[in-house]
Formats: structure tokens, C-alpha cells, sequence
């Protein structure tokens, strides 16, 4: 249907497979993947906690995710729909964790800014991977073989807890980064930039101003 | 009198639903964007959030895994009476939300905002959301969930009058300019827009508007109509698709409820029901009768009334 390129592709990458990827090629994995977050960042970096993984030999796949899904009370996991949550709120903790962890591949919602990928992404040797929608939920659930592990579960809680997801072709996700440091989605939005003027002939700045406010709709509000 | 266990089972199986079965208006309206659409990227995320839809169907599992926040919208006539009152009404709609988070299962999204506490079942202060509305006629209840999702693509903005149609036209755009770049918006979603009101009712109409309604509805205004129309149009032609990708589908239907505002202002909001835009409703009759649909019918000529009473032959005459 489309011109665009499918890999399949390991969650602890060689550097050459990372090499190779292209912005907008589409992705599968395979091996396990650790979601982490906010509650996961702030307890690892600002906490000290040890990591309860030995990464990045286990996984170098950082999911920004919380799954819908279910502990039961013999331990067990019920893993429902999987998708990711936005991922330029962890800019914040993403250098030092990538330092602490080898994490070569972030997963996540709508990417990160070219300026991320250039001063942290590229000299990790690390690239970004979008879920695709948002979301196919239940398509990434079905691509989850196994429930490994739920670490911090009774410190964080459920939708902040490090899920620990053994992947079996777990898709798709979109490339949305490459070893040059460039953004799949600035590249779109220079695109959509061209027509912006036009869609809003006629139209008029608001009587109450905002602070802040910009006028230029080629801006991005993250 | 309608049987307390039967509002708990039916509310159940709506929180289900909702998570489960994309309503059918919405996948319509998406299929045909799929068809429309020819950006490369765009058009794969379509057919990728299509095949999902199916997926979660057969494997009843939930469609995406941010869940939302499971609210509940509670229509009675005026006839209509619950076994225990509407104190037990609201406890059987929170532990329907609760078990069914533990059942589906929905992810715990609903913490505390500053302690960040999670009870795990989607149950705490002034959550779930119950909102009640009442018609002249009938002895039934409507059940209606919604489990909106997304942090991303509502706003609101206090214009005025001197600002107009262009005004109101740009703090459109700019909604879907900010968050529907790198789709922070998750669409093509149903945009609903809400105009009037005091400045809580103007953000509770644009989410009922984009909520309530299906695609393909109309305000019964007929100006607002064409409002609606031209607004659908505008959105699909600022050339961005999903995720934000060139594309030509950002808007799949475009939903505008107002209110009378001060004379002096003109409030806006804008709020996007996303590619997930989970809402299930039941009716449940005195006699026990249940009949489950997708279209929640909220704004009834009486919910859109604007005069002083309501005369039953106005009713009658329509």
C-alpha cells in the first residue's frame, strides 16, 4: 500500500541495526523491553534506588508506558491494551538515564525535539521509536508474549510501575529519529508550515492577549 | 422502580464496552478518512488504528492502553425512580468503575494531584465524574459512560464579541495547530466546541459537544450547522493527518454546543475526542429492559431549550 520499509528489529540493538534505520521505517521487536517514567525516573535518578535490572545486557528499550493491566492475587499479570504516553515530558531525566542504563532505543508518544536527539540521543548512540496512532493499543498488547517481571509495583503503583514486557514482534512503531539527529516530526511540520498562512487568511488575533503568546504557528507549544 | 443490581451489572458492562468496541458513527467516519487519505505515514496510521479496532474486538482487550478517565453521564425522565435513591446510584456507578478497572482491565489512571496517590481502580475524590441531566417523559434511566482520554488538545480562551466568526475560527486553528503536531492530539478526532456559558459551563459544553454527539449530528440551529460543516472543512485543509503527518484527515467530525454567556464576553472552548473515542449508553426501562446503543442523545430539544418553561404541547407539536 505504501512505500514505507518494514524491520524487524532486537531490543538490545547492534549498532549497526541502529545505523541503518530510517526516519519513518516502520518497526518491530523483539526481547524485553522495560516500561519506565516519571515514577521510575524520580525513584532511579533523584531516589538512588538500584536498578532491578541488569541494563542494558537485558533490555536497552525504554517503554514511556503504563499498561491497562491487572495483578491478580497469586501474583500473576493480565496484560490488556499497551500504548505509550507522551515522551517530551522526561527530557528532563532522559540524559542520565541513558548514561546510567545503555538505553539505545526510547519508545514512546510524539518524540522528542532534533536538539534532544543531537546533544543526548546520537552521542548514546540511542534513536527514538513512536508508537503509531495514537494508539494501537491492542495490537502492542498482542505483540507482548510474556509479563517478566513488575518491579516497584508497591512503591509506585500500577500505572508507574517498571513492567518488564517480553516482546514477540511487538509493532508497529514508526522510526522517529536517526544518527544524524533528525526529528520525523519537525520534518513533517516544515512541511505543513508551507500552508499554514493560507489556512488562516482572514482570521484575527484574539482582542485578550495571553502571556506568552505566540504568532508563530510554525512553533511547537512543547 | 429500577432495580439497584441491574444499574450496577448494566454499568458494568458499558465500562467494558467503551473500552472494547470503537462506536460504529466514529468508525465510519474513519474508514472513510482512510479511503480519502494519501499521505504515506498518515495513511498507514490509519490502517494501523483500523486493524487495532478489530484486534481489541476479538481479543477483548482494551483498545488503548491509556484507558482515560471513566466518567459517567446520567439521564433520567422525569418519571424514572432507583431503588435506594441516588445515593445508591452513585455507589453502584463507582464500584461498576472499579471493578470493571480491575475486570476490562482499564489502567488506573486517576491520582491524587498532589500525592499522587492511585487506589488502582480508578476511584477517588470526584472520580469518577457523575453529571445528571432530566427530560419531561419517561420512567427510564440512561447510562452513559465516557472515557475520555488524552491531556492534550482542549483549551479555552475568553473572547469577545468584537473578536466574531474570525476570532472564534482562529483559537480553532490554533488548537489543532498546537496539539495536533507530532499528534499530541491522537486524531482525527471528533473536535467539539463549546461557545457561552460561564467559564465552567463553556468547557463542559465543548466536552459534551465532542463527547455526546455522534459524528454525523447536527445543532439543531441551523446556522451552527453550517458552522459545523464549514469548521470540519476548515480543520481537514491545514494539510495535517494523524500523528501530524502530512495528511488530510485531522477532524472527523466537527460539534459546536452553545450557551447564553455575559453580555459582555464570548468564552470558548476547543476538546478532541480522540482515535480511542470510548462512550457506551444504555437505557434501562422500569420494567427492567435493557437496550444498549452508541448514541448518547444528550442534547434533546429540552436540553437546548431556551425559554422560561417548558410547555409539554411544544413537545408534542415537534
Amino acid at each position: 500500500m505504501s512505500g514505507l520499509r518494514e524491520v524487524d528489529l532486537s531490543t538490545t540493538p547492534t549498532d549497526a541495526a541502529i545505523a541503518d534505520l530510517r526516519l519513518g521505517d516502520i518497526v518491530y521487536l523483539s526481547g524485553l523491553m522495560y516500561t519506565a517514567r516519571e515514577g521510575v525516573y524520580m525513584r532511579a535518578l533523584e531516589g538512588q534506588a538500584n536498578i532491578p535490572m541488569e541494563l542494558p545486557s537485558q533490555s536497552a528499550a525504554n517503554f514511556h508506558c503504563s499498561p491497562a493491566a491487572r495483578i491478580n492475587p497469586d501474583g500473576s499479570f493480565d496484560m490488556g491494551a499497551v500504548t505509550a504516553t507522551a515522551s517530551f515530558r522526561f527530557a528532563k531525566w532522559l540524559p542520565e538515564w541513558m548514561a546510567k542504563t545503555g538505553a539505545k532505543l526510547i519508545v514512546g508518544k510524539g518524540g522528542m525535539t532534533s536538539k534532544d536527539y543531537k546533544e543526548y540521543f546520537v552521542p548514546n548512540g540511542a534513536v527514538y521509536l513512536s508508537t503509531v496512532g495514537y494508539g494501537t493499543g491492542a495490537l502492542l498488547g498482542r505483540g507482548v508474549e510474556n509479563v517478566e517481571a513488575v518491579h516497584w509495583n508497591e512503591e509506585l503503583g500500577i500505572a508507574q510501575a517498571m513492567w518488564v514486557l517480553k516482546c514477540n514482534r511487538m509493532g508497529p512503531f514508526i522510526v522517529a529519529s536517526d544518527m544524524n539527529g533528525d526529528c520525523l516530526f519537525e520534518r513533517e511540520n516544515a512541511k505543513i508550515a508551507e500552508n499554514v498562512a493560507r489556512v488562516y487568511e482572514g482570521t484575527k488575533p484574539a482582542t485578550l492577549k495571553r502571556y506568552g503568546e505566540t504568532d508563530d504557528r510554525t512553533d511547537e507549544v512543547i | 422502580m429500577i432495580p439497584i443490581n441491574l444499574i450496577q451489572s448494566t454499568a458494568e458492562s458499558l465500562m467494558d464496552k467503551a473500552a472494547i468496541e470503537i462506536p460504529q458513527d466514529y468508525l465510519d467516519g474513519l474508514q472513510h478518512a482512510a479511503k480519502t487519505e494519501d499521505g504515506d505515514l498518515s495513511s498507514f496510521v490509519l490502517k494501523a488504528m483500523l486493524e487495532n479496532y478489530e484486534a481489541a474486538k476479538e481479543d477483548r482487550r482494551a483498545m488503548c492502553g491509556d484507558t482515560g478517565v471513566p466518567r459517567w453521564f446520567i439521564k433520567m425522565g422525569n418519571e424514572a425512580a432507583v431503588e435506594g435513591g441516588m445515593i445508591a446510584l452513585e455507589a453502584a456507578l463507582r464500584r461498576a468503575t472499579a471493578n470493571a478497572t480491575n475486570g476490562v482491565p482499564l489502567r488506573p489512571n486517576r491520582v491524587h494531584p498532589l500525592w499522587r496517590t492511585d487506589h488502582n481502580n480508578n476511584v477517588g475524590i470526584g472520580a469518577p465524574e457523575i453529571e445528571y441531566g432530566f427530560e419531561p417523559e419517561g420512567a427510564w434511566i440512561d447510562l452513559i459512560t465516557v472515557h475520555k482520554g488524552g491531556l492534550f488538545g482542549s483549551d479555552y480562551r475568553m473572547l469577545f464579541p468584537s473578536d466574531g466568526i474570525q476570532g472564534i475560527k482562529r483559537f480553532y486553528l490554533d488548537s489543532l495547530m498546537a496539539f495536533g503536531k507530532r499528534g499530541l492530539a491522537c486524531q482525527p478526532a471528533i473536535i467539539g466546541i463549546g461557545l457561552g456559558g460561564s467559564k465552567d459551563i463553556c468547557m463542559t459544553l465543548g466536552k459534551r459537544a465532542s463527547t455526546l454527539r455522534i459524528v454525523g449530528s447536527r445543532n439543531s440551529d441551523p446556522k451552527i450547522a453550517e458552522m459545523e460543516d464549514e469548521f470540519k472543512e476548515l480543520g481537514n485543509s491545514i494539510g495535517m493527518g494523524a500523528m501530524g503527518f502530512v495528511g488530510k484527515n485531522m477532524v472527523i467530525d466537527c460539534n459546536i454546543e452553545v450557551g447564553y454567556c455575559h453580555t459582555g464576553g464570548m468564552p470558548m472552548s476547543v476538546h478532541a475526542f480522540c482515535l480511542s473515542s470510548r462512550r457506551a449508553v444504555a437505557r434501562i426501562h422500569a420494567d427492567g429492559r435493557v437496550a444498549y446503543r452508541t448514541d448518547p442523545d444528550w442534547f434533546t430539544p429540552y436540553q437546548r431549550r431556551d425559554t422560561v418553561d417548558w410547555e409539554p404541547v411544544q413537545e408534542a407539536a415537534k
